[in-house]
């Protein structure tokens, strides 16, 4: 099931790239799709974490609480960058996780880098070294809002 | 004119991180800057897309993207153990 | 100029201006790790309101779709090169300037 629907996601990125609708390119694409999926079924690959499809549902959910995250510590920060007197106050922070899955780990450690203002430095297995611009954003960091979320995102499936 | 004051801006964006490029003073600086320099050539190819209306520009700034981490991670992989060709032996043992 | 269009130049200007902004946080900013906050403002905010100007221009066509790709591309791929860096840096012992000593000491 996992294979045919990566092999769906492959043809509609194909089609999507290549935006001609001719017989013989759509034989083509599809082939090729089908060809890339036996190739990563061979290296083992296709599984929950090369193909997340499982997680499109919460990931909807999820993206917009992210997004709307990115925009408020983006703009945070860049007030900072054109404030005259440059008002840092970086910070090493040690912030603790609680999934339970490498993949929760990622998307949790790649949220809060994505986030301006703080960069995950060392992801661990119970414990993320930040850096963070300023100390409030640390200590926002350390409510755990994100962290249940994100581990509601890889629970939720 | 619709794109004149972000191409202006991009253009002035890719000076800066020029800038950041040629002063350094660390390795990492370098390649942050040139990590940005990529993304912000990116946005500019899909910009020149629109303006001389010639849909290859987008394609040019995927495969530019691609290249950009790829090149970024080799370069610090480069710099870390002097050889592009083994696999790293810190990450595997920390992540399972 | 349409309505769509005079929307879609703004939000291109105000992506152009986050890049800006980001770049010269770059300059800015005491030490490697704080510029890497610098330049996570270029790769979101700015490419972000980039992108979707980009989108409203085009309209439901497939340059909107790769578009969307290319934004995807942005979102998956950047934090993950801005962790190598920051690890890389962390474990070449790059020791960052804290709170107490923001003079800026350049090594």
């Amino acid at each position: 099931m996992r294979k045919v629907s990566a092999a769906v996601s492959l043809f509609v990125f194909w089609v999507l790239l290549s935006g001609y609708f001719t017989p013989f390119l759509l034989t083509a694409g599809a082939l090729s799709a089908i060809a890339v999926v036996a190739v990563a079924r061979r290296l083992e690959v296709v599984d929950p974490e090369g193909h997340p499809v499982d997680f499109s549902g919460s990931a909807l959910r999820y993206w917009p609480w992210l997004g709307v995250e990115i925009v408020k510590s983006a703009w945070d920060v860049s007030k900072i960058i054109v404030h005259p007197k440059l008002p840092i106050s970086p910070a090493l922070v040690r912030v603790k996780n609680t999934q339970v899955s490498a993949l929760g780990r990622v998307v949790y450690a790649n949220s809060i880098t994505l986030t301006p203002g703080t960069v995950t430095i060392v992801a661990g297995r119970d414990e993320f070294l930040v850096h963070a611009l300023t100390r409030a954003g640390a200590e926002s960091l350390a409510e755990g809002d994100m962290d249940r979320r994100v581990t509601r995102f890889e629970g939720a499936q | 004119m619709i794109y004149a004051p972000a191409i202006v801006a991009l253009l002035v964006t890719l000076a800066l991180a020029l800038v950041r490029a040629f002063l350094g003073p660390t390795l990492f600086d370098r390649a942050l800057a040139v990590n940005a320099i990529g993304t912000v050539a990116m946005l500019l190819l899909a910009v020149l897309e629109f303006l001389t209306g010639r849909p290859e520009y987008t394609d040019l700034a995927l495969v530019y993207g691609l290249l950009n981490v790829v090149g970024t991670i080799a370069v610090l992989k480069f710099f870390r153990l002097g050889d592009l060709g083994h696999a790293s032996p810190v990450d595997d043992e920390e992540m399972r | 100029m349409t309505p769509v269009e005079i929307l879609a130049m703004v939000l291109l200007a105000l992506g152009g201006l986050f890049c800006v902004i980001g770049a010269v946080g770059l300059l800015r900013m005491p030490d490697f790790y704080t510029r890497m906050h610098a330049a996570s403002v270029i790769e979101t905010l700015g490419a972000g309101l980039v992108i979707a100007g980009l989108m409203l221009l085009a309209g439901l066509t497939l340059a909107t779709a790769k578009l969307a790709i290319l934004g995807l591309l942005i979102f998956f791929a950047s934090p993950t090169a801005t962790h190598a860096l920051a690890k890389a840096a962390h474990e070449r012992g790059i020791v960052p300037v804290l709170e107490g000593d923001a003079s800026g000491d350049e090594k």
